[in-house]
């Protein structure tokens, strides 16, 4: 390193500790308030909640400040829900022609199949809206907004299996080791307010169990304070966020007094900075001990907004709780707000499993978008509903009148996107007849990556992270905006 | 030189290691190779795929090149490179723009000298094999106690600086017991430090602690990162596996101070050394802790092209400190490694035998190897020799039986043989031919094997394997009957029925189900309207057995008796409520019911009563059966028929070996139960077919070029492997500890560095490349690495050099200025001081409540963790919920947590502890509020404050500030000063004011955890002095090494 480095590296550091180091010389007291908590957040060592984000960042106005996705974990099929396919009932039961699947992999749970019977979708599809896209009649309310949305039909991906899948698109790589999407976006642009974490996971259960892996909101190789917190159903929303039984607030507010008042006698012989971030870290710690319990409770929501989500909502854990949650975060700040449904994976019975599936969770999509739309708080959230791949348009088992099963399929899917700088309704791509192939305007999982970072203001090539001597991003060395798909 | 800059660089220049103005020599691999590399190799640099303008500036032929040379030596304003860094003009500007790179005036300036100097190119710093510096001269003042400190303070008084002074003896005490033991001293050790004045007093600490088995614990941690190590296969379900005999193997190797070459090569290759002990095979369980796929669906040749690279990344890194992954799809971009070489280093993991996928399974998969205690190993030499010698008694008693099974088959054939009832109202004979009137439903005509008394029917229970026999034949409730039959069954199904399936399924069967047991349904209509009897017991492993099973009429499941081989067993009712008419229209069929229960196995003389049969004609008719094969000529007999007389004479008429069998077999299952419970691990083996070994193209597992046969190797920037070595796993392994390799020995001592000091002198410990830092003192990490190596990989002398150096034993409390001029301590003008890492952060804890358990090793632990985290992933998918331990398994040290890596345990996760999915060299340390949460809330520290608390209260004397100053000592080693006993006195007087009004609370509060409260304390007390204790435990000072 020559001398101009070491200079500039070590002004960087006394830049970014000056503010920790002020800090020392101030009253305890004011360690309590948002002010000093602003100045931590300056001092880089600091915890979630408190982080100022790159400078430099966001590189261009954001047409989004906050994300919301609505991650439907398992695949749901495409053919059934979004991705109308009238052609197809005509070959009902034909094998997939060859010239539809050339050659590509399929699972080895089909790929000893004797057949590869066409199933068209049982279900029926209407026109809706202005835009007169086909919905399914599976997702009623999700046809009612269809005019906000902006569907892509023409999604791929690279991996056939759940657990790469999952990971390649919420990391930009199969395999574990990536940072999520959540933690780059925390990473880069910061937090937006004082109390709460700035990347929130919450999970809901479906039909099947089909599980999720911590790494999925993980920071990867950036600072762990960039991964998310899972925010649960339940009585203690954070680990450890209860005062244990026999510890009154005001028994734990005199502990963190005494506490700070030794940590500063500490500070005040050794000199370490680390010491007074760690103070400000128990205060907000503290302040998320009544900011959290305040965010879940839902007594103060009207009946009529509760009644928009459907009955699941009163269920904590349900994904109706969850997306109305969601909006409650929004509001609060919070940067990257990401939900998972489970239970998609419909390789048989899909007919009855994907009813109820989406029986859970279409009403409260629709309520979460209609919700933010009220308050004004939709022109700048981004809303991403999808999964990790599709399904085959093939039966995988036994076709009957009434019944069949869809194995997993990576070369189309449908998402949609809606809010934050999201044309409306919209439907992008385009499959051929049997939703096997794009066929038109294909967007592939870097490519969606890379348009939500530019949403939020974020040149997706510029938001690095050196690791191992390299430089390292969400889309790795691909990745185009899809730019038919904005405002 | 018009275009040289001088900037002034203000703070730096306290750093500087030259004077401005000055000239002294550029070093090519210290000054310019990282210019280049961070801004010019990723077009001009090794790899050849995105190369531009065919110019590489890696290596010197290209850049002087003799057409169009872009470098002049000695003359900068004359070179291509220095000029196109200058330019105004944005098209010939170098590094162009849309790179996002720029080169700074000093950085320039710095290219430009080198150029005056001559452009001398040379090897990046690393793959140069070091060569030991002479320690320098320091001035006589400075404190040296080793050559360490002459490299640190030599680099000090190039910085005018001074080191600390050093740390008082309780600081140090603490400090070098929490490194070496991950444990702190207690108050004992402390004054027993405190007032031995012997000059090597902490001489004899260092090696008292590194002789504690908490050593090998303690080092092993790290390890277990770089290794990957977890409970768990990592993918989809994340089943369990059981790695631990491999941790226990990390564990005994540091404590034994197993010289680190040997550490390595016996866990790269233990299983190819010559007579490989099990204790080496259990050592190469390093390169098996990857993940491994078990999701259904999944393609072999990927994940097994997976797991071979995740063996090379990891061996790289945490080896030679190299980042190979980066050269899978393409050339390396920084450091000189081609893609071919990345997968010639792949063909070292090539060849292991294993898939890439086993669906859904649980547990270790192969190769592994079965890993007994010495009280295991002991209990299975005896089941062998038990089962040895009933074999040999059961061999010695069948001897000479066959003579007299010849004696009595003669004697038969004078005796008159039992009557049997000869009423049957039908009889379906199977024997070679099908009954007249009986037709076949199957593909072609049926098969016909050998059975007891002549040929048998065989089906194969597919679409069709059934025989209709025509109307008639219904059996009823209120009318007696039975059935007999020879059966073989090799699956369960429906050996003969009248039975509508589709209708309630009313109608009869007599079948096979549950895997074997003899079944009667009657049925109007199931399960509401039916009769269900079964036998208890399977039926018998032998291959054939003459059924039968009567009925007498009385419409309940009593009336049903069942016998085999002429004898009656055991039965029970599942059924018992038949009231209605069991006649359907529906043929009697062989093999099967109306719709299913096709039974796949073979039948023969198929006999069918309108009446109940006596017991004693059912032993009669059976023994007619056996007796008639006994009468018939040698050559008459089926081969079948042979060995169930064979078995009659053994059980029923010798009756002397049947014991003995049973006794042999009790023993060969008790054998087979106890080998089951023996733990395995995962081990390397590889296949006895080499694998051929190609380039994949961008890296895809199913794009091999098939035009490339490569064999394994090493990268050419490094020693070559010896000549006429085997090129595999055990030639990597030596190649890797040779004492050529310029990075093992560097790589490593850098991570013990790491260790003691909180950050290493190459700081980017996961990455010697180009692209890694630079080290802060160069000299002192190649003299600790050829030390290292000259004293043979001793890892224990290597930390015991270390913490008795007087750079580690300096005072850590900081000055403003130094922090602003050396945040991180590179320069280690002070004493070390950070976090404990999260395994630290919660031993220590148990530590000082007096709650860690000692024992070592064995398998993983499962301690408190909040309800539902595995559920709210998995539901329970992979291994169902987490079930939490008791008793001392609560306080184990945190390296036995149970590792599962897809729902990683928050007490480590949330102090920076990884997943483990990946390798990982080196952690972060942040400071977050949820580590703030997990100390003040997580039952396990709420319980520590208590057992802190009690010991306060039971061994801290009696004045409320002797304890107070006992607890305080017993977490931070020190005595609270002045102001600091004021808080915590003031502290513990509101409580126990608080508790007194609220002795509820207190007793809630010393309730927490499921370690007992002590009984003879005053709940009030003890609850005030635990809320005391918790301020304690979660004091900066406690959670940190200074």
């Amino acid at each position: 390193m020559d001398q101009l480095q070491i200079a500039q590296e070590m002004n960087r550091r006394l830049f970014l500790r000056g503010a920790g180091l002020g800090l020392g010389s101030m009253a305890l007291g004011s360690l309590m308030g948002p002010a000093a908590v602003a100045g931590d957040a300056a001092a880089g060592t600091a915890g979630l909640g408190a982080d100022a984000g790159l400078p430099g960042l966001p590189h261009f106005a954001p047409r989004a400040k906050r994300v919301i996705y609505l991650f439907q974990s398992g695949a749901p099929s495409q053919l059934d829900l979004l991705d109308y396919k009238p052609a197809i009932r005509e070959r009902r039961g034909i094998d997939l022609p060859d010239s539809i699947r050339m050659g590509q992999r399929i699972t080895t749970m089909t790929s000893g199949q004797k057949s590869f019977p066409v199933a068209p979708s049982i279900f029926k599809f209407a026109q809706h809206g202005q835009s007169g896209a086909w919905i399914s009649e599976l997702l009623p309310h999700t046809a009612k907004v269809v005019d906000d949305l902006c569907i892509i039909r023409s999604m791929q991906t690279d991996a056939i299996n759940h657990d790469p899948a999952v990971t390649f698109i919420q990391t930009g790589s199969q395999l574990a080791g990536r940072p999520s999407m959540g933690a780059w976006i925390a990473y880069g642009l910061g937090s937006m307010n004082q109390d709460l974490p700035t990347f929130v996971v919450m999970l809901s259960r479906g039909r099947t169990d089909q599980p999720l892996y911590d790494r999925l909101w993980g920071s990867g190789f950036l600072p762990t304070r960039y991964q998310g917190v899972k925010l649960r159903g339940g009585k203690e929303p954070v680990l450890y966020l209860t005062n244990p039984s026999g510890c009154p607030p005001r028994l734990r507010r005199r502990q963190l007094d005494d506490l700070g008042e030794l940590n500063a006698l500490r500070h005040e012989e050794v000199g370490d900075p680390e010491i007074l971030t760690r103070v400000a870290q128990y205060e907000l710690a503290y302040r998320m001990q009544s900011s959290v319990p305040e965010l879940t409770d839902l007594a103060s929501e009207p009946k009529s907004v509760l009644d928009l989500y459907g009955p699941d909502v009163h269920k904590p854990g349900s994904y109706a709780a969850n997306c109305l949650l969601a909006r409650r975060l929004a509001e609060r700040g919070v940067r990257f707000i990401q939900l998972y449904h489970m239970g998609w994976d419909q390789h048989g019975d899909l007919p009855n499993q994907i009813r109820a599936q989406c029986r859970d969770t279409d009403q409260a999509s629709a309520a979460l978008l209609i919700d933010l739309k009220q308050r004004g708080l939709l022109d700048d959230t981004l809303i991403v509903w999808g999964g990790e791949f599709g399904r085959t348009v093939y039966s995988q088992g036994a076709l009957t009148a009434t019944n069949y099963g869809r194995d997993h399929h990576p070369r189309c899917f449908t998402v949609w996107l809606a809010g934050g700088g999201i044309k409306p309704g919209v439907v992008h791509g385009e499959t051929d007849d049997f939703s096997y192939n794009v066929v038109k305007d294909p967007v592939d999982v870097f490519d969606l990556n890379a348009t939500i970072l530019h949403l939020l203001g974020i040149d997706h090539e510029r938001l690095t992270y050196k690791f191992q001597g390299r430089e390292f991003r969400l889309t790795d060395i691909a990745g185009k905006v899809a730019k038919p798909l904005l405002a | 030189m018009p275009y040289r800059i001088f900037v002034a660089v203000g703070l730096a220049a306290a750093l500087a290691t030259r004077c401005p103005g000055a000239e002294p020599p550029v070093d090519f691999s210290r000054d310019v190779l990282p210019i280049l590399s961070e801004n010019c190799f990723l077009c001009h640099g090794p790899d050849a795929a995105a190369r531009k303008a065919d110019l590489r500036l890696d290596v010197r032929e290209s850049a002087l090149r003799a057409d169009d040379p872009i470098v002049e030596p000695g003359n900068s304003e004359e070179s291509e490179l220095f000029l196109r860094l200058v330019t105004d003009d944005v098209d010939d500007k170098m590094p162009p723009r849309k790179s996002g790179k720029t080169l700074t005036p000093a950085q320039v300036e710095t290219l430009a000298r080198w150029i005056d100097q001559g452009a001398k190119w040379g090897k990046h710093w690393a793959f140069e094999t070091p060569t030991r510096p002479e320690p320098p001269a320091v001035g006589a003042d400075l404190p040296v106690r080793n050559p360490i400190d002459r490299f640190v303070l030599a680099r000090l008084e190039r910085e005018g600086l001074k080191p600390a002074s050093e740390a008082d003896k309780t600081a140090l005490v603490r400090r070098v017991t929490l490194d070496l033991n991950g444990v702190p001293p207690t108050v004992a050790e402390i004054d027993a430090f405190l007032a031995d004045d012997r000059p090597d007093a902490y001489e004899r600490l260092v090696d008292r602690l590194l002789a504690s088995p908490r050593y090998g614990e303690t080092m092993a941690t790290e390890w277990l990162d770089a290794a990957r190590y977890a409970d768990t296969n990592g993918y989809q379900n994340d089943f369990a596996r059981t790695m631990w005999p491999w941790r226990d193997w990390v564990v005994a190797a540091f404590n034994r101070n197993m010289p680190f070459d040997r550490f390595a090569v016996e866990q790269l290759a233990g299983d190819k050394l010559p007579g490989a002990t099990l204790s080496q095979k259990v050592a190469t369980g390093f390169n098996r802790n990857n993940r491994t796929v078990t999701e259904a669906g999944s393609i072999d040749e990927e994940y097994r092209i997976e797991n071979a690279v995740d063996r090379v990344e990891t061996t790289s890194a945490v080896f030679l400190g190299l980042t190979m992954g980066c050269a899978r799809c393409h050339d390396h971009k920084y450091d000189p490694i081609t893609q071919d070489e990345f997968y010639e280093f792949l063909g070292f993991f090539n060849d292991v035998n294993e898939k890439g996928v086993y669906t859904e399974t649980r547990g270790n998969v192969p190769p592994l190897i079965a890993v007994p205690t010495d009280a295991q190993r002991d209990r299975l030499a005896s089941l062998d020799a038990a089962v040895a010698e009933a074999e040999a008694a059961l061999k010695q008693a069948e001897s000479g039986l066959d003579a007299e099974q010849a004696e009595w088959e003669a004697s038969t054939r004078t005796r008159e043989l039992p009557a049997e009832p000869a009423d049957h109202a039908r009889r379906f004979e199977l024997a070679g031919s099908l009954p007249e009137g009986a037709t076949f439903r199957g593909q072609g005509g049926p098969n016909w094997v050998d059975g007891p008394t002549g040929k048998a029917l065989a089906l194969d229970g597919g679409p069709g394997s059934v025989v209709d026999l025509g109307p008639g034949g219904d059996l009823k409730r209120d009318e007696p009957f039975a059935i007999a039959l020879w059966v073989r069954p090799l699956a369960d199904g429906a050996c003969v029925s009248k039975m509508d399936d589709a209708n309630g399924f009313r109608g009869y069967d007599v079948s096979v189900t549950e895997g074997g047991k003899l079944t009667l349904h009657l049925i109007h209509a199931w399960p509401a309207d039916a009769i269900k009897v079964k036998t208890k017991a399977l039926l018998p492993r032998n291959p054939w057995a003459r059924v039968a099973v009567s009925y007498d009429g009385s419409g309940k499941a009593s009336g049903v008796n069942m016998y085999v081989d002429g004898r009656p067993v055991g039965t029970e009712a599942e059924a018992d409520s038949l009231q209605g008419d069991s006649t359907t229209g529906q043929p009697t069929r062989i093999g099967g019911r109306s719709t299913g229960l096709l039974l796949r196995g073979e039948l023969a003389d198929v006999r069918i009563f309108s009446r109940a049969l006596a017991p004693e004609e059912v032993a009669a008719a059976y023994e007619r059966a056996v007796l008639g094969i006994a009468r018939a000529p040698e050559p008459e007999r089926t081969a079948v028929g042979k060995a169930l007389l064979a078995r009659f004479f053994r059980e029923r008429v010798d009756g002397s070996t049947p014991p003995l069998a049973e006794r042999l077999a009790a023993l060969k299952k008790e054998k087979a139960d106890f080998e089951a419970a023996v733990p395995t691990v995962m081990i390397m083996e590889d296949a006895p077919e080499p694998r051929p070994l190609h380039p994949l193209k961008r890296g895809l597992y199913d794009q091999p070029d098939e035009s490339v046969a490569l064999t394994a190797g090493v990268p050419a920037c490094l020693p070559p492997l010896p000549s006429g070595v085997a090129p595999d796993r055990l030639a990597l392994a030596e190649w890797i500890v040779a004492p050529e390799n310029p990075l093992t020995a560097r790589v490593t001592v850098n991570r013990v560095w790491l260790r003691h000091f909180g950050e290493g002198l190459v700081k980017s410990a996961e990455n010697f490349g180009i692209q890694g830092e630079p080290p802060s003192n160069p000299d002192l990490l190649d003299w600790l690495a050829t030390e290292f190596v000259r004293g043979g990989w001793d890892l224990k002398a290597l930390h015991r050099l270390i913490v008795t150096s007087a750079t580690y034993r300096q005072a850590s409390p900081v000055s403003a200025d130094l922090v602003a001029l050396d945040p991180e301590n590179r320069l280690l003008a002070r004493g070390p001081r950070f976090r404990l890492d999260a395994e630290t952060v919660r031993d220590n804890a148990l530590a000082i409540a007096g709650l860690l358990s000692s024992r070592l090793g064995g398998p993983s632990v499962k301690p408190y963790q909040p309800a539902g985290l595995w559920e709210e992933l998995a539901g329970g998918a992979g291994e169902g919920p987490y079930v939490q331990d008791h008793g001392a398994d609560l306080y184990r040290r945190s390296l036995y947590v149970y590792r599962k890596r897809t729902v990683p345990h928050p007490v480590v996760a949330t102090f920076d502890a990884p997943s483990r999915e990946i390798c990982l060299v080196k952690r972060a340390r942040t400071n977050t509020p949820l580590q703030a949460l997990e100390l003040l809330n997580d039952v396990v520290y709420v319980e520590a404050a208590r057992g802190l608390a009690a010991r306060m209260l039971a061994e801290g004397g009696s004045a409320a500030e002797d304890r107070v100053v006992f607890g305080f000592r017993t977490a931070v080693g020190r005595a609270p000063n002045q102001r600091e006993r004021r808080v915590l006195l003031a502290g513990l007087e509101s409580r126990l004011e608080a508790f007194r009004a609220d002795p509820e609370a207190a007793r809630a509060l010393i309730a927490q955890g499921e370690s007992p409260a002590p009984a003879d304390v005053d709940p009030v007390e003890l609850a005030a002095y635990a809320a005391t204790a918790g301020v304690i435990l979660n004091l900066d000072e406690t959670i940190t090494l200074e």
